[in-house]
């Protein structure tokens, strides 16, 4: 997959186009007529932007911002007209690659005690997403990592994948939670989109990633965007990152938080902590789940799935006879020096995208950043 | 892209009671394609299926060069072991395999082979003694040290004995609470180290069994100046894919599915007792 990734729309005037805001509808459907058939976009559903199916820009969210904080997350009126004013949602693209619930393979068993293995079917429709954010493309490719290494690459993740058609959108309204330019994921999406594109009041300034995406922009026959809106574009990028106020102290925080493993701190965040799992629902790197099998009630087929799982579950260390991870600060020492330590160990990269969502979606408004510097700020203190 | 995660049909042609608690399956590929291409080392483990219930991870017990069928030892402790507990020969299952890292042949090439199991973790090993015996002149001394809770804990108690006639073989038993009818040592495995004779230059140690007891096993290697590089352990973890995508196996920056379940023993020197990985 190619890309334009991480430049600067400025000096790019050639190959940055602009689209009229009333034009939205023609890059959807310059889409569809490219083979995607599904277009998912922002929807407002149950108070939060969803990625959901959308027919025409109408059904995009408009003078909408999230207001997100730890334990909280609401959609509020903002001025104007533009439709990706907004930071995140619950979803990333997580649960369009790494499906929450599918079938891996069947067992069929017949008359004699035989026994038939079948793949299940990997035809995704093709599906393209609206208003990608960096945080998401850079979760996808680390996502990517996981499911895709030799020598056992998941062909269920990687029909998914190559069935996505991603519209990025830079983030230009970054939320209070939002920390992605202290883990170097964003706000710019920098590679892994078909087309990018900046919002602009009166429109959208767009590139293209991949042939795919200039095969739709092809399509369109825009005009090049302007210097002073590719400058334009540029700037609202920038103020999005200085405007971020929470971090992480470092991008590998490895040997800080080995050093502390045995931390007093673990015990109090341990407390707090309600072991829900909510946190590595809406994570776009958490890819732990469980295998099950599902007989059907004739008894002669059986299905083998795979669900998300969460290590702040009690079975997820269930070892037949004992629970490596009985208490909840295991748990949560677990998750954290998984995603924030030996994730470089595993994927030569921290596992956090500074998405923030795991800091809004906490019933009890638990905040990574604020667990980070609470670990690391009493020195390298064991107990 | 072959879908991994996917088993092939195995028939149970032997079932061997070895206590009311763990049985040994031996499966034949029903396919002989697949027969044919099936290769395995020593300490590895395949993915066992048994319809409509479930899969589990069972070391295999067979040596790399038999091609007979592959023999696994179950004991009975969950949904699927208990299940695959009631089938016959003549049932068919599913297989996938073989999975992981297995025992350091190279390595021991030429040294003296140290085995200490306890509790009833040694399946993982028996298939390297049963390498060691088949390749006797390619290995020094064969060190066997093995404890067990309880005197009827014994597994492979006839083959301990049949081993120990072995040339060139040690078998060291001790039991935490002895017996009328034990003849061999009471109390821990570490017990034994005194008796065995190791020579900490030449020696190659391999382990298996509950980590504490790995733990205070190699603390004492340790004090007997065997080096931390010549230690090799297998251990255990919750295994649901086998393939190193579920996460449930995962010690530190290892998944044990495939990084290990054997490492080296400097590799989880971090990682050994410390509670909560």
């Amino acid at each position: 997959m190619d890309s334009l990734g991480g430049l600067p729309f400025v000096g790019m005037e050639t190959s940055a186009s602009f689209l009229p805001r009333e034009s939205l509808d023609t890059l959807l459907e310059a889409i569809r007529r490219e083979g995607y058939s599904r277009v998912l976009g922002p929807v407002v559903r149950h108070g939060a932007i969803t990625y959901t199916g959308i027919t025409s820009s109408d059904d995009l969210p408009k003078g909408l911002r999230d207001r997100q904080a730890p334990g909280h997350y609401r959609l509020e009126p903002e001025e104007g007209e533009r439709s990706f004013a907004w930071a995140n949602g619950p979803q990333a693209l997580k649960p369009l690659t790494f499906a929450p619930r599918e079938t891996l393979w069947r067992c069929e068993l017949d008359d004699n005690g035989r026994l038939s293995f079948l793949d299940s079917a990997l035809t995704p429709t093709p599906t393209a997403v609206i208003g990608i954010r960096a945080c998401d493309l850079a979760a996808l490719k680390i996502q990517e990592r996981h499911f895709l290494k030799p020598p056992y690459p998941d062909p269920h993740y990687a029909a998914r994948r190559e069935s996505l058609f991603l519209v990025a959108v830079h983030c230009s309204h970054p939320a209070d939670t939002c920390f992605c330019a202290s883990t170097g994921d964003g706000p710019r999406a920098e590679a892994g989109y078909d087309l990018a594109m900046s919002e602009l009041d009166h429109g959208f300034v767009l590139v293209a990633g991949t042939d795919r995406g200039r095969a739709v922009l092809a399509l369109l026959n825009l005009s090049p965007a302007s210097p002073d809106e590719c400058a334009q574009a540029d700037d609202e990028i920038e103020a999005a990152a200085s405007a971020q106020t929470r971090s992480l102290p470092d991008r590998n925080l490895k040997d800080a938080l080995y050093a502390r493993l045995e931390h007093p701190h673990w015990d109090q965040v341990g407390r707090r902590c309600l072991s829900c799992g909510n946190c590595t629902a809406v994570c776009p790197t958490c890819f732990c789940h469980a295998e099950q099998d599902e007989p059907a009630l004739a008894g002669s087929s059986s299905e083998h799935l795979r669900q998300w799982d969460s290590c702040f579950t009690a079975v997820h260390s269930y070892m037949g006879h004992f629970l490596v991870r009985e208490e909840t600060r295991l748990r949560y020492r677990q998750w954290l020096t998984h995603k924030l330590a030996s994730w470089h160990e595993q994927y030569g990269r921290s596992g956090c995208v500074g998405c923030g969502r795991c800091i809004a979606w906490c019933p009890v408004g638990i905040d990574i950043t604020a667990e980070v510097s609470a670990l690391l700020e009493s020195g390298d203190a064991q107990s | 892209m072959h879908n991994p995660d996917r088993p092939v049909e195995v028939e149970v042609v032997e079932r061997v009671e070895e206590t009311p608690s763990i049985y040994t399956l031996h499966l034949r590929f029903t396919d002989p394609e697949v027969a044919a291409s099936y290769r395995l080392l020593p300490g590895q483990y395949n993915m066992l299926y048994l319809f409509g219930v479930g899969e589990i991870p069972i070391s295999i017990v067979s040596d790399p060069d038999f091609e007979g069928p592959l023999e696994h030892t179950i004991r009975s402790v969950g949904r699927v072991t208990r299940g695959m507990e009631r089938l016959k020969v003549g049932d068919r299952m599913g297989l996938r395999g073989p999975y992981g890292r297995g025992w350091p042949l190279d390595e021991a090439e030429g040294r003296d082979v140290v085995i200490v199991t306890g509790g009833l973790g040694c399946a993982p090993v028996v298939s390297m003694i049963r390498y060691v015996l088949q390749r006797r002149e390619r290995f020094g001394r064969l060190v066997i040290l093995q404890g067990v809770k309880h005197t009827d804990d014994l597994i492979w108690r006839r083959q301990y004995e049949r081993w120990q006639q072995m040339p060139d073989t040690q078998v060291l038993l001790a039991a935490d609470v002895g017996g009328p009818n034990w003849p061999y040592s009471v109390g821990k495995v570490t017990v034994l180290f005194s008796q065995a004779g190791i020579d900490p230059d030449k020696s190659i140690v391999m382990l298996c069994g509950p980590e504490p007891m790995m733990k205070a096993s190699i603390d004492r290697l340790l004090a007997l100046n065997v080096p931390a590089e010549s230690m090799w352990l297998s251990i255990e973890r919750n295994m649901q894919c086998g393939i190193g995508h579920c996460g449930h196996c995962q010690v530190g920056p290892y998944f044990v599915c495939q990084d290990g379940p054997v490492f080296h023993y400097p590799e989880l020197r971090p990682w050994l007792g410390v509670t909560g990985f």
